[in-house]
């Protein structure tokens, strides 16, 4: 595994300037990550409007791996169905845990982050920015 | 003369490649590794003497039993306590801090005595405490530190009154490396009637320990960082002071006589050994120490310095690197950030080097947002580290900007 396929260019470009990276005037649903082992931690935001995510954002910091995945996963997550985006987490959950992975074209340009896989120490650095997605979905912010 | 390149020879760990490099590690604060003749005594135990102590009367038995009491007298020399039996085995550093703060807190405080505690202590010398605060109505004092790095005495000296019941400080900052002046501070605390209690986790390996010399109530260690195994560490405490104290845990070789009716508890230092010890891991602690009685604490504290100043200066040919660690006093720790990537992107690059290094908060959360940081890198030398690994290490660091251009330009 060379560390190329680790910090691929589109983790270094999303890591230096994250998408979405301010927080949403207005919106539905919120959550924290924070990663109390390494200090990492996000808040994302995501307004909802008839079951598709109209908008989405989130704030925070951590290390180049945890920042380019909440960076993809907003910019994948725009425009999608909860349904979709409930698809999506469990694909690239899968992906980042090196478990067979359905249907690779949902997840997109997120397969830049598969080399995660080879990192165990890493993977919940991935892993962060979806899990604070899962938890806002069950808490609803009203 | 100190051979570093035989002393390698004693640690079988060191000599393995790691993604095809060979292993630097430079993760000393978090565990040492362990020279042969620990892993030896340990298997020898385990293949010949092995029984429990304490309890038979059979040969292995009693073969068991003085091999573990021999550890006791070995360990008393080494911090030159007054007597054996003022030594108290336990799991660890945490467990030692814990006793106290139980046993002697839980005894000895009234609501509103004050226990005081520094800012850069590990989580390990806070919770305990606050733990006790919560449960006897008690004040946690913290002292700060100045930007270097060390305690600010003055605010110590403040902070101390006649509510100050205890005082627990680190001997040297797992994080920054500073070496405090606990020396100092004990007799400070004396003079107001208080007890002092020294985290010593990161000394005893870099650092002459002498408990009477401090003139400390309690000092805590532990073995895994001392060259010893993992699950063994040291409560040393005054007689007077563990006399007074409760048990902590109860059960087995505590006792003196267990009747439904009423309990009496065995002597020092048993009352606090509760339950079957973990005795082949305080013997290999035993041959730890012996080894590193046999190198020389002045020996290994020279060279540790030599090589401390050696990465402080190479580590100046990266620009991108800040330095956290300034204390005049310092043990062989540098704590690092580097300019636009986080303490963890640098740590997996080192690895892939063959370096290992912590990154993280270490443990000091608090410390850490004194500092500003979320995260940091450390890299903490020990006594078998060269400066040929220095060298490596910061080539290594070189790789970051190659990894990162984009984002450093």
């Amino acid at each position: 595994m060379l560390l190329r396929e680790l910090y691929q260019e589109v983790i270094i470009d999303h890591n230096k300037n994250p998408r979405n990276f301010y927080k949403l005037d207005l919106y539905t649903h919120h959550a924290e990550g924070f990663n109390p082992l390494c200090g990492d931690r996000i808040s994302l935001y995501f307004e909802v409007k008839n079951e598709k995510i109209e908008n989405i954002s989130f704030q925070g910091s951590g290390c180049a791996i945890s920042m380019a995945s909440s960076s993809l996963m907003t910019e994948n997550l725009k425009g999608k169905t909860i349904l979709e985006a409930r698809k999506i987490f469990s694909e690239v959950h899968a992906m980042l845990t090196g478990k067979e992975v359905g249907e690779t074209e949902k997840i997109g340009k997120l397969t830049v982050l598969a080399g995660v896989k080879e990192y165990p120490a890493r993977v919940k650095c991935a892993t962060l920015a979806w899990h604070a997605l899962a938890s806002a979905m069950e808490h609803k912010h009203v | 003369m100190y051979n570093v390149e035989e002393i390698r020879k004693d640690f079988p760990v060191l000599r393995q490649m790691i993604h095809g490099k060979p292993l630097v590690y430079f993760d000393n604060a978090a565990t040492t590794q362990k020279p042969q003749c620990v892993l030896d005594v340990i298997l020898k135990y385990y293949q010949e003497d092995n029984a429990n102590i304490h309890r038979g009367v059979h040969t292995l038995s009693e073969r068991a039993t003085r091999k573990y009491e021999e550890a006791r007298e070995c360990i008393q020399k080494f911090i030159h306590a007054k007597c054996k039996y003022e030594i108290i085995f336990t799991k660890g550093t945490t467990e030692s801090i814990n006793l106290v703060a139980h046993s002697y807190g839980g005894s000895q405080l009234q609501p509103g005595d004050e226990i005081i505690i520094s800012q850069m202590e590990h989580h390990s010398n806070i919770v305990p405490w606050q733990l006790l605060c919560e449960q006897k109505k008690c004040i946690l004092k913290v002292i700060p530190i100045n930007s270097r790095g060390e305690i600010l005495l003055e605010d110590y000296k403040n902070s101390l009154s006649s509510k100050t019941k205890i005082v627990s400080i680190t001997h040297i900052s797992n994080v920054l490396g500073s070496v405090n002046p606990i020396k100092e501070m004990i007799a400070l605390a004396h003079e107001r009637g208080a007890i002092f209690l020294v985290d010593g986790a990161q000394a005893p390996a870099h650092t002459r320990i002498d408990v009477q010399d401090l003139n400390c109530d309690f000092y805590a260690f532990s073995s895994h960082k001392m060259l010893g195994p993992t699950g063994v560490g040291v409560l040393y405490g005054k007689e007077k002071y563990l006399e007074i104290m409760p048990p902590y845990q109860g059960g087995g070789s505590m006792i003196r006589q267990v009747s439904f009716e009423k309990t009496t508890y065995a002597d020092l230092p048993y009352k606090f050994e509760a339950g079957t010890q973990a005795i082949a891991g305080v013997i290999g602690l035993a041959e730890a120490v012996r080894y590193l009685t046999a190198l020389g604490l002045e020996n290994i504290e020279n060279y540790e310095k030599k090589l401390l100043s050696y990465i402080e200066n190479k580590i100046l040919e990266i620009p991108e690197i800040t330095v956290l660690s300034q204390a005049l006093k310092k043990s062989s720790i540098l704590s690092f950030v580097y300019k636009g990537v986080h303490a963890h992107d640098i740590a997996t690059i080192l690895d892939h080097e063959g370096i290992a290094i912590r990154a993280g908060h270490h443990c000091a959360m608090p410390l850490m947002s004194h500092l500003g940081v979320d995260a940091s890198c450390r890299a903490s030398l020990a006594l078998y580290n060269t400066q040929d690994e220095v060298d490596s290490f910061v080539e290594g660091l070189k790789k970051v900007k190659e990894v990162f251009k984009s984002v450093i330009t």
